[in-house]
């Protein structure tokens, strides 16, 4: 059976170093079978997110080989084997240990974003024609490997000021629900600081659920800020038609 | 009180944030109560996320015929009428309007052509009865609910895990706990106390199930002093992928046999139709899973020891719209394009239909300050679920489990003070593996229990078997008292398997004993040396209760239908369907 060497980041807020395990390779392996598989051979106490290993629960995220995946779907096969295999946690957050990051940061942003406010009387029927966007947006499974290669989390650390392409992607979920009453353009445009996205479409190329984030959901909602807040005849029709 | 941990005081304390935790704990917020919520992983990860199919409910909007009665109907017999009958009555007729609800929370199903909620076939279902947003409906649910909670002013406690229920006297009054991250103690005190803790699939080798369902809810219930009934109903979901190794067990939802996906042996034969010819492969769970089995066994296997499941014989892009997370897992991880050949499948334990035995209008277990919800609790499913009965089980329940759970910490005036000595036992038996030197590492015994669950209590089962599974869990329980864990309490996974092994023992020891004494077979249970059902068994639910330092498995008589229900079931079809 042919063996792979895998380059693993052990350590904790106050620092650590790679470590290597080598790792028997089966047929079909993923990156989070190795890790589970040094677990149980050498290293009890390895710490690692995991849940699914179906990516459906977006748990496993780490830096393969300095690419942001979920180790869950990274397959070795698809992978040089002739050189060590590095995992690390994500690099925009805290390291709590080994392979856990401390992601709490976007569970305090979630709350500050409005929830779901239907309109009053209307009636609860739509066209699948006019969901298929809003589906798009609620397959994320928040992995948060969006918020950990963008630019402005990643290197510029904005994260009092800015809330990252994940809860775009949730507000675009909100704007874009036919029956929600709500306008969130000023949170956006203010306490999520949508104008520090440059749509270098970073989080996009590592979306797992393969979620047009730029596209569909960051240009759309940076457009409804500018109409709401920069264009005083947008404004004034929508003051008067009541359209959101 | 002991002050050397960190405490918090909470009137209702729910432990899992799955769907059923999730909605018990939006209730018991919505009456006023104060609300904690423990949960293993972090908040939106739990098993819940995992569900595919779609949620049952008798919407009647695809079939206008369908109605609570059809549904009650259908989830008695596919429950081999072992269900508890008043669960089952409870769960058709307040379906439809917990899925509602959740719509107008903010989830968003798949419509119908004029515009309503779509609802899909599923096996045992007699109309098509799954609302459903294509095969990501636990996912759509459990976002719904965490974002209707977040804004509710729940107090969640993610990455925490309780290893013991404190008690006063016989009455639940708070839990031990430990933080998964810095491995530090904490206390709660709460007026009552909501068990959702998920399944037990983990004490199998081949499972759907993810880390976190090593059965604690059912053995924390166990261990403070509560009734479970029915352990020996373990289902085994007939479709989970079977290549590569990596993956066994992993689920294939059944939305693919609900949109006409076919099953057929290495003959090429749909074969199904000399299991049951009438519903093929909509027959239910039980009776499908026996079937792939059956064909492996008797050497019409897939290449890797599987069925072959066939959808491509329907449009691609129908496919991947109905279907894309299935698209996407086998085209990632198996290298199968679904949209062009067959899947290779096979049994996998997915789910338990035993639990906690609660009171069904209040999820109160036989425990006072105790309740159950979701697949923690029994009774339900009887002795076999329906697919997409789950979904819609943890909404109804969960909901009246928050409802019961609020109402009587209403009537408490005050915290009951803690037993100091409770709390350093609970303390001494977390750090014991710490202190000890030589013995095994938890994942070597944990890989022995799921070795055994596996070959002597899968889907057949017989005595010699389980009196074999018995003791050797019996074994693997001293062993368990050895494990030696290494490295800091940091966030350290071998440490916290040491701790779920024990409830997993503790299941496991239910589950064989339960199945030892049921001598028939029935639903999920299946016995070679008894082989059909018992119609006097089949009145009887099985209890295990501690007594003394043992676990003691009865039979205790069902409790009885009354006749207007008695009447819908023995009802033809078409006579309930108008």
């Amino acid at each position: 059976m042919k063996e792979a060497v895998f380059h693993v980041y052990r350590g904790d807020a106050k620092g650590g170093a790679l470590q290597e395990y080598k790792v028997k390779v089966e047929e079909g392996m993923v990156v989070l079978d190795a890790i589970h598989r040094i677990q149980a051979e050498s290293a009890p106490d390895l710490a690692v997110r995991w849940n699914c290993k179906a990516a459906k629960c977006g748990s496993c995220s780490a830096e393969v080989n300095g690419k942001p995946k979920l180790m869950c779907k990274t397959r070795l096969d698809a992978m040089p084997l002739d050189r060590p295999v590095t995992v690390r946690p994500m690099r925009s957050f805290p390291v709590i240990k080994d392979l856990v990051s401390d992601v709490k940061w976007n569970y305090e942003v979630n709350k500050k974003i409005p929830a779901f406010t239907p309109k009053k009387d209307a009636e609860w029927r739509w066209k699948q024609e006019d969901i298929d966007r809003v589906q798009e947006f609620r397959k994320c499974i928040e992995c948060f490997l969006c918020q950990n290669v963008c630019h402005v989390i990643r290197e510029h650390d904005e994260k009092a000021r800015f809330a990252g392409p994940r809860f775009f992607v949730r507000v675009a979920g909100l704007e874009t629900h036919p029956m929600d009453s709500l306008n969130r353009t000023k949170l956006l445009k203010d306490s999520m600081g949508i104008g520090y996205c440059n749509i270098t479409k970073c989080c996009t190329e590592v979306c797992p659920e393969d979620i047009h984030i730029t596209d569909n959901a960051i240009i759309p909602l940076k457009e409804r800020v500018v109409d709401d807040h920069y264009d005083p005849v947008i404004k004034v029709i929508r003051l008067v038609t009541g359209k959101k | 009180m002991s002050v050397r941990f960190e405490s918090h005081d909470v009137d209702v304390l729910v432990i899992g944030a799955g769907g059923a935790g999730l909605r018990a704990a939006i209730e018991a917020s919505a009456m006023g109560a104060r609300v904690g919520v423990v949960c293993k992983s972090l908040l939106g990860k739990a098993h819940t996320v995992m569900a595919e199919g779609g949620v049952a409910a008798a919407l009647a909007h695809v079939d206008p015929k369908d109605s609570w009665k059809v549904h009650f109907r259908d989830t008695m017999l596919g429950g081999k009428m072992l269900n508890h009958w008043r669960m089952a009555q409870l769960h058709a007729q307040e379906a439809p309007e917990r899925v509602r609800e959740l719509e107008r929370w903010g989830a968003v199903f798949d419509r119908t052509g004029d515009g309503r909620i779509l609802q899909r076939n599923f096996g045992g279902h007699s109309s098509p009865r799954l609302a459903h947003v294509g095969d990501r409906t636990g996912l759509e649910m459990i976002r719904t609910l965490q974002d209707h909670g977040v804004h509710q002013g729940l107090e969640v406690y993610m990455e925490c895990t309780v290893s013991k229920l404190l008690l006063d006297g016989g009455r639940v009054i708070g839990a031990f706990a430990y933080w998964r991250e810095t491995g530090r103690f904490v206390v709660f005190r709460a007026k009552s106390v909501v068990l959702a803790t998920g399944g037990i699939g983990k004490a199998y080798k081949v499972t759907s199930n993810s880390w976190e369902y090593t059965g604690d809810g059912h053995a924390l219930a166990y261990e403070a002093g509560a009734e479970l009934i029915d352990m020996e109903f373990v289902q085994f979901h007939p479709t989970g992928m079977v290549w590569p190794p990596g993956v066994h067990g992993i689920l294939v939802t059944e939305a693919v046999r609900g949109e006409g996906g076919v099953l057929r042996n290495s003959t090429g034969e749909r074969f199904m139709e000399r299991y049951d010819p009438k519903r093929m492969e909509l027959s239910t769970r039980d009776m499908v899973a026996r079937a792939i089995y059956t064909e492996v066994k008797e050497g019409r296997g897939s290449p890797h020891g599987g069925a072959f499941l066939d959808i491509s014989h329907k449009p691609a892009e129908l496919v991947k719209k109905k279907l894309p997370s299935m698209y996407h897992q086998f085209l990632e991880l198996a290298d199968v394009d679904i949209t062009k050949g067959p899947m290779e499948v096979g049994p996998t334990t997915h789910y338990i239909m035993g639990g906690v035995r609660v009171d069904p209008d209040t999820g109160a277990s036989t425990l006072p300050g105790l309740y159950a919800a979701g697949e923690t609790s029994g009774g339900m499913h009887g002795a076999n679920r329906l697919g997409g009965n789950s979904l819609s089980d943890l909404l109804v329940f969960g909901r009246r489990a928050g409802m019961g759970a609020a109402e009587a910490a209403k009537k408490i005036p005050g915290h009951a003070e803690l037993d100091p000595a409770q709390i350093e036992a609970a303390e001494r038996e977390m750090l014991a593996p710490f202190e000890r030197r030589g013995g095994p590492s938890p994942y070597e015994v944990h890989a022995k229990l799921q070795e055994t669950m596996q070959s002597l209590v899968g889907i057949f089962r017989v005595e010699a078997d389980l009196r074999k599974a018995i003791d050797e869990i019996a074994a693997l329980a001293r062993e368990a008292e050895r494990i030696t864990v290494t490295g800091a309490r940091e966030f350290n996974p071998g440490w916290h398997l040491a701790r779920d092994l024990r409830s997993m023992l503790l299941c496991s020891e239910a589950v064989a004993r339960s199945a030892l004494l049921r001598k028939e077979s029935r639903g999920g249970h299946a016995r070679l040396d008894y082989p059909n059902p018992d119609p006097e068994l089949g009145k009887k639910n099985s209890v295990a209760r501690r007594e003394g330092g043992a676990m003691s498995v009865t039979q205790a008589p069902l409790p009885e239908m009354p006749a207007e229900l008695r009447a819908i079931v023995d009802a033809d079809l078409e006579l309930v369907k108008v």
